[in-house]
């Protein structure tokens, strides 16, 4: 049923590969958040294609020596939403597949928000929005002060780019020219209570970034090849940081739930529950005929 | 001859020159603040390691946080007030917790800080960096012991706060004291009661006890510089030993030195008369440091009268009210 996982970090994989892995991907944080209890299913699954891109495609990593100093890097700066990268390190052999079925329990290696203490795979501590590009401009100068030659990526919930500190990093990251550095936005517009841009609008955000002295590259962040063709872009790029805009849907693949602002922390019933793993099942099984 | 005054501002700068050359891991980074918080000669010794942020210290502190995963040992740098209050949220998240190899350096600490006033003024960066699981709190009373406690920093894994002061005093540390983070350090031997003093009051401490000595007291001076883990086992022998006890800080009585030891003192079984001398509960203001010292009580002259007291109160409680040492 499910596949194994490709080498990740060589040649890109059939873009139908990933496409199918991002279907299993779906299905396997749904089944991971236990119905009668609040998850984050917006963000998780608004994300879940740049994580199997990013996993299954870009990411150069060793599972079976997670301390490889020349690892690239990967920060989730948008903490809540990591039951997608949850999936995506048990795929990859980092812990047991098994450990998704206690996810988010007490004493659980899998916490509510990442904790590299914890989980074997983990680079940080995220859940306190607005970090995670700090951290990682961090992880890139090391990178550049010690010449070694790994990448760092982050993933940032847009409606997360309204703590101010996103700003500073924006800045550490540009003036550095921290071409070592990608950033992926997860644009799905909402927050937990609306749009961002009745709330407080992040309009014109490319240009936000570029007076940032970053590129800009803005996708559809569902489209495997557009997703696979900008990280291949974003690494390609020198004397300056890239950010990829991904455009995407809040709560992608589970109808009743898209684009739905409660869609970011919501409780489902057994029946609701029963309802999505049907809907993501007959999508996987569309793409395997 | 004239001693030579230092901030430990100075000693931890010099500290850092030192680290530098003998290990490529320790990086710096500064707030723009690097000629006040003494990083400057290390910035410009060691240019690859030094990560100039500009006015950003959240970014600064999670940008350190990067730095350590990355395999430095980072000392971030700003003002105390700043760096403990404004990135409170980034050292609680990305260092305490993810417990990583981070240095937090908070200069020109306490009422000391002076002319600045209220808004630069820290009074509460020992409370909020103690409350932090995995966090170590060293409070150097003077340049050398500020030296010494950088190099202990240094070589300790994990989250540590180092507290600055940029107050001149003379070096009152003997030659050739060890300095372990953890130990409170007896700086004088009494048997009348127990001074408990940490950072730049230190030697207002043992003036006092000069003081007192002449008038047929002898008091016992404890340089408490890490404030967590605190020494109970000392403090609370001392105190069993002296049967009085007082603390002696430029920092708010509520979560610093005073309340650590009050917390300890409570849940043993030694009934001494306590205070806590320090800032009570207020901000502060501009003025000249010894003056705002003074004003908030925090001088020698002070010490000798509360130390009185509560002699006094040892001496004259009888019967059942006869204060117990410790029954251990």
């Amino acid at each position: 049923m499910i596949s194994n996982s490709p080498p990740a970090g060589s040649a890109r994989p059939p873009v139908a590969d990933l496409v199918r892995m991002a279907a299993e991907v779906r299905l396997q944080v749904v089944e991971a958040m236990t119905p009668g209890k609040f998850h984050h299913y917006g963000g998780s699954l608004s994300e879940t294609d740049l994580m199997v891109a990013l996993y299954h495609y870009k990411l150069r990593l060793r599972p079976d020596d997670p301390g490889w100093p020349e690892r690239d890097r990967f920060i989730l700066s948008k903490g809540h939403s990591v039951p997608s990268q949850y999936v995506c390190l048990a795929r990859r052999g980092f812990f047991p597949m098994s450990d998704l079925d206690n996810f988010k329990t007490l004493g659980s290696p899998l916490q509510g928000h990442p904790d590299m203490r914890k989980t074997r795979g983990l680079e940080a501590n995220t859940g306190s929005l607005g970090m995670g590009l700090s951290a990682s401009n961090g992880l890139a100068l090391a990178a550049r002060s010690k010449g070694l030659g790994y990448h760092v990526y982050t993933l940032m919930g847009d409606g997360e780019l309204m703590e101010g500190q996103v700003w500073e990093a924006a800045m550490t990251s540009g003036h550095h020219r921290l071409d070592n550095l990608t950033a992926i936005v997860d644009r799905n517009g909402l927050l937990t209570t609306g749009r961002t841009e009745d709330r407080k609008g992040l309009e014109p955000l490319a240009d936000k970034w570029r007076a940032f002295r970053w590129n800009v590259l803005q996708i559809d962040g569902h489209d495997m090849a557009q997703i696979c063709d900008a990280l291949d872009t974003a690494t390609a790029t020198k004397g300056q940081p890239t950010v990829i805009i991904a455009s995407t849907t809040k709560a992608r693949g589970i109808p009743f739930l898209e684009n739905q602002p409660g869609s970011h922390n919501a409780m489902l019933t057994p029946e609701q529950h029963a309802e999505a793993v049907r809907i993501l099942e007959s999508n996987l099984a569309a793409l395997e005929n | 001859m004239m001693a030579t005054l230092r901030g430990a501002r100075d000693g931890y700068g010099d500290a850092l020159v030192e680290l530098g050359k003998e290990n490529d891991r320790i990086a710096a980074l500064d707030a723009d603040l690097s000629k006040s918080t003494r990083t400057w000669d290390f910035g410009t010794m060691f240019p690859d390691r030094f990560f100039e942020m500009g006015i950003a210290e959240q970014d600064m502190i999670s940008t350190a946080a990067g730095l350590a995963l990355g395999g430095f040992i980072p000392f971030a740098n700003s003002f105390a007030i700043f760096i403990t209050g404004r990135a409170f949220d980034q050292i609680r998240q990305q260092i305490a917790l993810a417990n990583l190899n981070v240095k937090i350096c908070g200069s020109s600490a306490g009422i000391t800080q002076g002319p600045d006033g209220a808004t630069h003024q820290s009074v509460i960066d020992v409370s909020l960096m103690r409350s932090l699981p995995n966090m170590t709190v060293i409070v150097p009373s003077d340049a050398e012991e500020a030296r010494l406690a950088t190099h202990a920093a240094a070589a300790h894994e994990g989250p540590v706060y180092l507290r600055l002061s940029r107050y001149d005093t003379p070096v009152w540390r003997e030659a050739d004291r060890p300095f372990r983070i953890g130990e409170a350090e007896v700086r004088r031997a009494g048997r009348d009661i127990t001074i408990a003093s940490t950072g730049v009051l230190l030697g207002r401490a043992l003036d006092a006890a000069d003081q007192l000595a002449s008038q047929g007291i002898e008091a016992e001076v404890l340089n408490v510089h890490t404030i967590k883990p605190l020494d109970r086992r000392a403090i609370l022998e001392s105190a069993a030993r002296t049967g009085a006890l007082v603390t002696f800080e430029e920092h708010s009585v509520i979560g610093g030195l005073g309340s650590a030891v009050a917390e300890a003192l409570a849940e043993s079984s030694i009934r001494v008369p306590f205070r806590r001398i320090g800032v009570q509960d207020v901000f502060g203001e501009t003025g000249l440091a010894d003056e705002l010292l003074a004003k908030h009580g925090l001088t020698a002259e002070n010490l000798v009268v509360i130390v009185r007291e509560l002699v006094a109160a040892k001496d004259g409680a009888t019967g059942e009210d006869r204060p117990t040492a410790a029954r251990r």
